[in-house]
């Protein structure tokens, strides 16, 4: 009997010829991640081990982007604990304010996360790294602590749900809109404990930055893990960018999937999730009158260069709605700098929208872009939870980043096509 | 024998980690001060009402989202002595047996619990007793591999026994 992908990388990390979904699986681990609110937590949990060392300090990354630059003392505290830990245990992946990024998008771009891997990071949204055809996943500080002391932690064998694709995709359609469609079919807890694994042709000719955005929030629909099998976009992602040597592993023909999903993509149009959940999703033309206060262009889910394009694309030439706040935040310094040279950054201050340095922000209410009593917000981020941005009264609406940027210069939810 | 005892709090489908400990409260990992705001957004009343040893019932998809340690403690530190619902999201049911916060997957009993009934929860028999309303309900039983954690008293207790057996 075959295996999926998923299932081959928890075996061959736990040494197994085979493994079923519903094994529990010791899984050795390539890399770990935690970041200023979670690795602060870990930190105390791994001294109470009583081991000194990491078991690899090349294996850990450390990244400060949640309330970064420090928002207030008690953050900067938080993260001086993480700084100071780097430099104790001589964790070189320590990427510190000006050299930061949003850990998941800096983290692929430095290429740190490779086909085949097993990573898991003190961060949901981990599972962003399965677009390289990693298995990666989530999970809290204390199982970040006993992973920094083993280099190793347990598993249970998710079995796999499979998304096929197929069809010409509409204009001004994503991947961020494929994977909201999908957790609006599926439901937020429609994957739980499983994997989703997102494979047919338009997988295969989707951009590297749409299928980030795409595994980005598999946890959004419960999953353990999104992954998306590598191909030749993936090898040419990884070209000149790979810090390890990597073996991709591909699922079987004869695999056996808990499910198959099939969706033509013709019948996708932009997507929107209303409040409270990111299963709520209407097509765009669905959406009627939301006028809105803050559009955020950013985050781990759309943050990158393709994402800043599209929406310097609908910008370009326009002022944004004088009721309106777009902040828009590039993942990465990198994606920041080549967003500069390519003049978009002219394209958003010109248009009056607010550009800051990456961080995760307004995306959790943290800081740069908190909502007061009443507002809503669009945003192109991944949850729409009550309070998420601010106020437990506020409202988060989700969308892809041309509807965002089109809907910044109209002041209420709109279609790309409204503005060109 | 573990029993837990005290009375229900009633939670609906998919309550998420924002709503248990918004992130605005994320600038410390205390467990006191996150015991104050915990379930704060649903209702900010929640940690005045609450008695140690209080039990939390939900529907599906319980702790969804983030996976901010701060959402199970917050909720342990408060006095809530387990939670029970239908199903629990992956990293929130890992997160709660690792730094041991009893959690209970039992679909009947969270469809039959009410809030304010009176309820016994028997660990080790994964038995549920609704005192209130004269009723008994069971939830499956945790792995070995996991119990042996929450023997342990939670992951890291774990991890410095097997590290000592090694040495």
């Amino acid at each position: 009997m075959g295996m999926t992908a998923a299932e081959k990388i928890l075996a061959a990390h736990g040494g197994k010829e085979t493994v079923k979904p519903g094994e529990l699986v010791k899984a050795k681990v390539d890399l770990i991640l935690g970041n200023d609110i979670t690795a602060p937590v870990a930190i105390r949990e791994f001294r109470k081990i009583g081991v000194d060392k990491v078991f690899d300090p090349e294996r850990i990354v450390l990244v400060p982007d949640h309330f970064t630059p420090n928002k207030d003392i008690a953050s900067a505290e938080q993260a001086k604990i993480m700084k100071e830990f780097a430099r104790e245990q001589g964790i070189t992946h320590y990427y510190e304010v000006g050299r930061m990024g949003i850990e998941h998008a800096l983290l692929p771009e430095l290429g740190l996360t490779l086909p085949g891997e097993i990573i898991i990071g003190a961060d949901s949204h981990t599972c962003t790294y399965g677009a390289l055809g990693a298995l990666a996943t989530g999970i809290g500080s204390t199982d970040m602590a006993a992973a920094m002391a083993l280099g190793e932690t347990w598993f249970k064998v998710p079995s796999t749900i499979k998304f096929v694709y197929r069809g010409e995709l509409n204009p001004w359609v994503s991947g961020k809109d494929l994977i909201l469609y999908t957790i609006g079919q599926i439901g937020v807890d429609g994957a739980l404990y499983q994997s989703m694994e997102f494979t047919g042709p338009v997988i295969r000719s989707l951009s590297m930055d749409s299928r980030l955005a795409m595994c980005n929030m598999a946890i959004e629909a419960g999953a353990k893990a999104g992954i998306i099998e590598p191909d030749e976009i993936t090898y040419q992602y990884l070209e000149g960018r790979a810090q390890r040597e990597y073996r991709g592993l591909f699922s079987d023909g004869d695999a056996v999937y808990a499910q198959e999903i099939e969706f033509n993509v013709e019948e996708i149009e932009p997507q929107v999730a209303f409040p409270h959940l990111p299963e709520n999703t209407r097509g765009i033309s669905e959406v009627g009158e939301v006028a809105l206060d803050q559009v955020v262009i950013g985050s781990c889910t759309n943050g990158r260069l393709e994402d800043l394009r599209i929406a310097a694309e609908l910008l370009k030439n326009k002022k944004v709605h004088p009721r309106v706040r777009l902040i828009i935040i590039p993942g990465t310094q990198k994606i920041y700098q080549q967003a500069m040279k390519e003049g978009l950054m002219d394209i958003f201050i010109e248009a009056e929208g607010a550009v800051s340095t990456p961080t995760c922000g307004p995306c959790l209410g943290g800081h740069m872009g908190v909502l007061a009593k009443g507002e809503r917000a669009l945003a192109t981020t991944n949850r729409n939870f009550v309070g998420r941005m601010g106020h437990p009264e506020s409202e988060v609406y989700l969308s892809n980043p041309a509807v965002a940027a089109a809907s910044a210069v109209t002041g209420k939810i709109s279609a790309p096509e409204e503005v060109l | 024998m573990t029993l837990l005892h005290g009375k229900a709090w009633k939670f609906g489908d998919d309550v998420d980690t924002d709503v248990i400990i918004p992130a605005r409260y994320l600038s410390t990992s205390d467990p006191e001060e996150l015991a104050k705001h915990c379930m704060e957004d649903a209702d900010p009343q929640f940690f005045s009402k609450i008695h140690p040893g209080d039990i939390m019932v939900a529907r599906k998809n319980f702790g969804c989202g983030s996976s901010r340690e701060h959402a199970p403690l917050a909720i342990k530190s408060a006095g809530i002595s387990c939670v029970i619902a239908d199903s629990f999201a992956r990293i929130f049911y890992r997160n709660a047996i690792n730094i041991g916060l009893p959690i209970l997957e039992s679909p009947e009993a969270a469809e039959a619990i009410s809030e304010g009934d009176m309820v016994t929860v028997d660990l080790e028999k994964g038995l549920i007793k609704n005192e209130t309303k004269g009723e008994k309900y069971y939830s499956a039983p945790f792995p070995e591999f996991m119990q042996e954690i929450i023997s342990a008293g939670g992951l890291i207790n774990y991890v410095k026994e097997r590290l000592s057996e090694k040495s």
